[in-house]
């Protein structure tokens, strides 16, 4: 593989990647939340 | 006799007869790092043991690296086989308080694009004429997290380890100085002077504990390659929340990490012998490094500003640069420059938010890319 190809592809799923894996994690998170509400006299 | 009394002498002083003039000059980078971690307080707990380890490998004849040294010892024990960075990283995670985070988990986004400055600094060594892997290894100093710079490095570059080790730790506590400049030039003054609201729901405890063994699972079911990153930051963490192994959790933050950091200094200085650092690509890799840092933070603050509109001016544009992962050094940048346009301006919490969010976003980037260059054949 060229250094071209191989860069641009570097580039378009490493950043491409890393921001749906952290979106992912930010549903992911919202979800637990909503799983798991914070309760004032058990989780203090 | 006179012979046997002039072959003992001839066994004295033979360093200075084998030393090289690169010998030299990384004897005094190695007191440059001495000064640095000691005068200057700059990374000390790193930058002393590497300092005095690149002291050690450039007195001529010792053979520490060689292979009965102790220094090659120590190196093969945790270098050779990337297990000193997992283990500091049980002990970064076990310190990481993810809670400002996941009050606000849309803040997960600056974590990403402060580690967008890896894969453009990729593409930039490339064209520079590095090789794949060596790109790689550059890039991933703008992870701005040493053990994840270190572990890539050892593993794919290891010939790189000293320079992008150095690059990491230095730039890393040079955030103050790089990054306000930056968040100046991009943002506008109403921008900069956004009050953030506080998060008013806290997170419940069984949401922090589930959370650690999310992203392990979910991030190594999607890039395996990096599950090493992942999971050891991950164990860390929910040793921490769980609060039930208090012992290995204080373990995790002290012992194991403030001996694996000896070492880890001390074998990473050992690859800084003057004949392999001294080479014009050492000043290359330095100065891809300073970039990396740039571009991380240009992105994350680009991105901030995006968020500020799509919020409806919402989020202070700011804490984009502290989606990089050098804790909680950026998310105080962040802070300092927040109040320096507004006094009554209190962004840390929401700072230190995106602050973890760099730190998982900088062990993601860095499992993705290891995915992806498995999944392309290269390693």
């Amino acid at each position: 593989m060229d250094n071209l190809t191989f860069g641009l592809t570097m580039i378009v799923i490493g950043m491409g990647g890393t921001l749906l894996v952290l979106s992912l994690f930010a549903i992911l998170m919202n979800f637990l939340k909503m799983v798991f509400p914070f309760k004032e006299e058990k989780d203090q | 006799m006179f012979e046997a009394i002039v072959n003992g002498i001839s066994g004295l002083g033979t360093g200075f007869v084998n030393l090289h003039w690169s010998n030299l000059v990384m004897i005094a980078v190695g007191c440059l790092l001495l000064y640095l971690g000691i005068k200057k307080d700059v990374e000390p707990l790193l930058l002393v043991p590497i300092g005095f380890g690149a002291i050690l490998i450039n007195v001529p004849l010792a053979d520490l690296m060689g292979d009965e040294g102790f220094l090659r010892t120590i190196y093969n024990m945790g270098i050779a086989n990337e297990l000193f960075p997992l283990l500091i990283f049980i002990g970064i995670g076990a310190m990481t308080d993810f809670g400002p985070l996941l009050e606000n988990p849309k803040i997960f986004l600056l974590g990403a694009a402060g580690q967008f400055g890896i894969f453009l600094t990729i593409g930039l060594a490339l064209i520079f004429g590095f090789s794949k892997l060596d790109a790689v290894a550059i890039g991933i100093i703008g992870a701005c997290d040493g053990p994840t710079a270190i572990y890539v490095t050892s593993k794919y570059a290891p010939h790189l380890l000293g320079a992008v080790s150095v690059a990491a730790y230095s730039y890393m506590s040079l955030v103050p100085v790089i990054q306000p400049p930056i968040m100046k030039l991009l943002t506008s003054e109403k921008e900069r002077t956004v009050v953030m609201e506080p998060a008013t729901k806290p997170v419940s405890r069984s949401a922090k504990i589930v959370f650690p063994i999310a992203v392990t699972v979910v991030g190594g079911l999607i890039a395996p390659k990096g599950l090493p990153l992942i999971g050891t930051i991950m164990l860390g963490n929910l040793l921490k929340e769980c609060a039930v192994v208090s012992r290995l959790t204080k373990a995790s933050e002290n012992e194991i990490a403030n001996v694996v950091t000896l070492f880890l200094g001390i074998s990473i200085g050992a690859t800084m012998d003057g004949r392999i650092f001294l080479t014009p690509q050492t000043l290359l890799i330095l100065g891809f490094g300073f970039l990396a840092i740039c571009l991380d933070t240009v992105c994350g603050v680009l991105f901030g500003k995006l968020m500020y509109f799509l919020t409806g001016g919402k989020i202070n544009p700011l804490i984009g640069a502290a989606g990089i992962s050098a804790y909680p050094m950026a998310a105080r940048v962040v802070q300092k420059e927040g109040q320096k346009y507004n006094k009554l301006n209190f962004l840390l919490m929401h700072a230190v938010g995106a602050n973890t969010g760099g730190q998982v976003g900088s062990v993601m980037a860095a499992a993705i890319m290891l995915s992806v260059l498995h999944g392309m054949g290269i390693i």
